[in-house]
């Protein structure tokens, strides 16, 4: 049923192209709700600069330099089994190692929350923390916030990814024919990505 | 496993469907068990669920309104205790706003229509679409919760530091709802966004595209880039509450007022997703009653598109006494005015489409004239409150609470009714009575009008918006609101009667009971699953009347 042309549609081309236009129009949509957030960042930039670049200095950036090299790696696997996947070959090994490196930020990620509970810099909730100024705080409240946010997105893409990877090993994902999967699960993979791409500057490198 | 092309396009009598006899009479006979409800994919279907949905929450959003009102007949505060009062508006504003107007048109009539008028089978993704009312009613359930757990007493602004730090009450579980509520808003504008993208039949053109299409594309755009920046903002509040994770609390460096900025850049263009898509039904309506080609169509459709884009810029109109910077309240009065324009544009083009009509005073016309009517007054209240100079005074008083009002239940519900009494016919194949339709119409009109231009009175006088205790002086102007209050709320009612009635008794509708043009017309009443026979294809201008001219015979 899955490769058959469905209801509203009248040629596979249209419900492809539909498919595409409807994770772009989601995308949109998810970067409109990460950009309040790069609101509020910039805003307290504005307002309490020196704080915010104190603040800033305190981050682990060499953390986030590693999780940044492992997300742009991940984006560049997941491109090219959807590239294959166009090609109607199917590269299950490809995206686990996607997935892979994906966990591997996650785990970079704990391990960096758990060094900056123990600097008490994290405001967990229950957390014994210590700032220099109330601005430090509220910039790493929105740390906590955006970091934990992009980390429930990264989650989704991970099981989005896991999803695919099963179906391409167990052959059920007709390929070429419903490579639009693919291509929409990486948009979404890719997006994360940026979103990061943006997130680190802004918390690592704002001095 | 492969891949075929459904319908075979040479041959046009292959409509490349597989359907039931039951199917291809109507919709509403494809299926009686709930089962054929609650799982149904077909647009019709669906709108008929948010229908019902948003009725039920009109009326207790309703019943919220009520106690406000009755509460406001004397100048003391005796029915209501003071955070009572609170609680009953805020859940009134929350209910109305969220789970009444912003889906009522698009949701209902919008799922409805944009595939029969653009020549689609359905909805670009049907199941999307169903997840869309599950994850509203999922919402809408919340929302009921807050009301039995004790309500919240924020106002629907939410304003911070008041629901972050001081508001006991509900405000996560509200604010919660309002956010999933939000999910629902994105998933339904996508969808539309994509079919009107991709599944318009052969001939639609985009410069043939019916207006009320138009109208609700240019929503979609609004639901899908403003409304997460709404759900972000509430998300923060939630953090604030639950984990002290502070970014609006001064007391670690945030800043309330960005909540402010946060809150309007998402709720003023959402006033437009409740206006818009009012405007594309009234431009429906006028060109059916007058018989005549839309005048200046493209402007119509050009100015849906203008208010939604400059609709994003103008959300600092509602901090002027906040103590953002003076140039930019200037900016941003300016801003508002030039809003005006295309809203001004519409209005004449419905009054020069009117012109030498043979217009006919059915009741969806007289909805769309009291559209009209109370839009203009809404509108030009608007302009006064966007200078900046008079709404230092104004702001915060009774005078907003008419302005909205105007524009928000004035025009939008009026639209909402014009739109059920000119497409019931298509969507249940019944005629109901025009009196009664006539009756209501002119009741609504004339019950808003007594309950809301008191109002403005009121706020002139300095009466100010959320107290319930009031000036003895004020009594006079409130107690004729509130009977007209009554009125409204029975006039509302009345339709429910005849309608109903209807859908047992009425005539049959034929396919085209109003005589006018459009492809949702062309097919039968109500429409078959499929929605057509076979595709249709478009092969002239929309609203295409013959106009007569000097020298016709007949003319
Ligand atoms: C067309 C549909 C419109 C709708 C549905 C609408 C709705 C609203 C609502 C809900 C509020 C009050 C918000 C609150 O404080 O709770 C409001 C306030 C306001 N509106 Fe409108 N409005 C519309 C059009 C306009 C236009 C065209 C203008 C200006 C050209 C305008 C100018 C204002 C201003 C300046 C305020 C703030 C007044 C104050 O709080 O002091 N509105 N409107
Ligand atoms: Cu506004």
């Amino acid at each position: 049923m899955a490769d058959r042309v469905r209801e509203p549609y009248a040629a596979p081309g249209q419900q492809r192209e539909a498919a595409m236009m409807g994770m772009y129009i989601f995308l949109a949509s998810e970067t409109m709700l990460f950009s309040g957030l790069f609101l509020v960042a910039l805003h307290l930039r504005l307002e309490h600069a020196p704080e915010v670049v104190a603040a800033s200095r305190q981050m682990h950036y060499f953390i986030g330099a590693a999780n940044t090299a492992l997300l742009l790696t991940s984006s560049l696997l997941v491109a090219l089994a959807v590239e294959a996947a166009r090609e109607g070959r199917a590269r299950p090994a490809v995206l686990a190692t996607a997935i892979l490196l994906g966990l591997g930020f996650l785990a970079l990620k704990a391990v960096e929350y758990r060094m900056e509970y123990a600097e008490g810099i994290l405001p967990l909730p229950g957390a014994v923390t210590e700032f220099s100024s109330p601005a430090r705080h509220a910039f790493m409240n929105l740390y906590l916030i955006a970091t934990a946010l992009h980390a429930v997105h990264l989650s989704i893409g991970l099981g989005l990814l896991a999803t695919l990877a099963v179906r391409l090993l167990r052959g059920t994902l007709p390929l070429p024919e419903r490579s639009i999967v693919m291509v929409n699960a990486g948009l979404y993979w890719h997006l994360v990505d940026v979103i990061w791409i943006f997130l680190y500057p802004v918390f690592y490198l704002a001095r | 496993m492969t891949l075929q092309e459904r319908p075979d396009r040479e041959n046009l009598a292959d409509t490349g469907l597989s359907e039931t006899p039951a199917e291809r009479v109507s919709y509403l006979r494809a299926g009686h068990t709930l089962k054929s409800w609650l799982l149904t994919t077909d647009h019709k279907r669906i709108a008929i669920l948010y229908l019902i949905s948003i009725t039920f929450f009109f009326f207790v959003g309703g019943a919220a309104a009520a106690l406000v009102r009755l509460d406001l007949l004397t100048p003391a505060g005796d029915l209501l205790s003071n955070e009572g009062y609170n609680r009953a508006f805020t859940l009134h504003g929350v209910i109305m706003v969220w789970f009444f107007l912003i889906p009522s048109i698009p949701n209902t009539f919008g799922n409805f229509l944009l595939p029969l008028m653009i020549g689609a089978r359905d909805l670009a993704f049907p199941r999307l679409n169903l997840l869309s009312w599950y994850i509203f009613m999922l919402a809408g359930l919340l929302t009921l919760a807050v009301l039995i757990l004790g309500g919240v007493d924020t106002g629907w602004t939410f304003y911070t530091p008041l629901s972050s730090m001081f508001a006991h009450g509900q405000v996560v579980l509200a604010a919660t709802a309002v956010f999933v509520a939000g999910f629902s808003s994105i998933l339904t504008g996508l969808n539309f966004i994509v079919t009107v993208h991709k599944l318009r039949c052969p001939g639609m053109t985009w410069g043939r595209l019916p207006l009320f299409v138009w109208s609700i594309y240019a929503t979609s755009l609004i639901l899908v880039l403003a409304t997460p920046v709404l759900s972000i903002t509430l998300a923060l509040i939630a953090a604030e509450r639950l984990f002290g994770l502070g970014v609006f609390d001064p007391a670690v460096g945030g800043d309330p007022l960005l909540y402010q900025h946060l809150f309007w850049f998402y709720s003023h263009p959402a006033v437009y997703i409740m206006v818009l898509p009012a405007l594309g039904v009234v431009s429906e309506l006028v060109a059916a009653a007058a018989r005549k080609p839309i005048f200046g169509y493209a402007f119509v459709a050009g100015s849906s598109m203008a208010i939604a884009v400059l609709g994003f810029f103008v959300w600092g109109h509602h901090m002027f006494v906040s103590g953002q910077s003076m140039y930019a309240s200037a900016v941003f009065s300016f801003l508002s005015i030039a809003v005006a324009i295309p809203s001004g544009v519409k209005v004449y083009n419905w009054t020069a489409t009117l012109y030498k009509g043979h217009i006919s005073l059915d009741p969806p016309f007289l909805f769309a004239m009291a559209f009209i009517g109370l839009f203009v007054v809404g509108g030009l209240t608007g302009l006064i409150l966007a200078m900046l100079a008079v709404d230092v005074h104004v702001h915060d008083t009774y005078f907003v609470v008419a302005h909205f009002h105007y524009i928000m239940v004035g025009g939008a519900v009026s639209a909402f009714f014009g739109a059920l009494h000119f497409w019931w016919p298509k969507m249940f194949g019944r005629r109901y009575s025009l009196v009664w339709g006539r009756l209501s119409a002119l009741l609504i009109f004339l019950g808003f009008n007594l309950t809301f231009f008191p109002q403005f009175l009121l706020g002139y006088l300095g009466m100010p918006r959320r107290y319930h205790v009031y000036p003895p002086e004020f009594q006079v102007l409130h107690v004729l609101s509130s009977a007209g209050a009554g009125i409204l709320g029975l006039a509302y009612l009345m339709p429910f009667a005849y309608l109903f009635y209807a859908l047992r008794y009425g005539p049959p509708a034929g396919d085209n009971p109003w005589g006018v043009t459009g492809l949702e017309w062309q097919t039968r009443s109500p429409p078959p699953k499929h929605n057509f026979d076979a595709v249709p294809v478009v092969d002239g201008p929309p609203y295409d009347y013959h106009v007569e001219m000097e020298g016709d015979e007949d003319g």
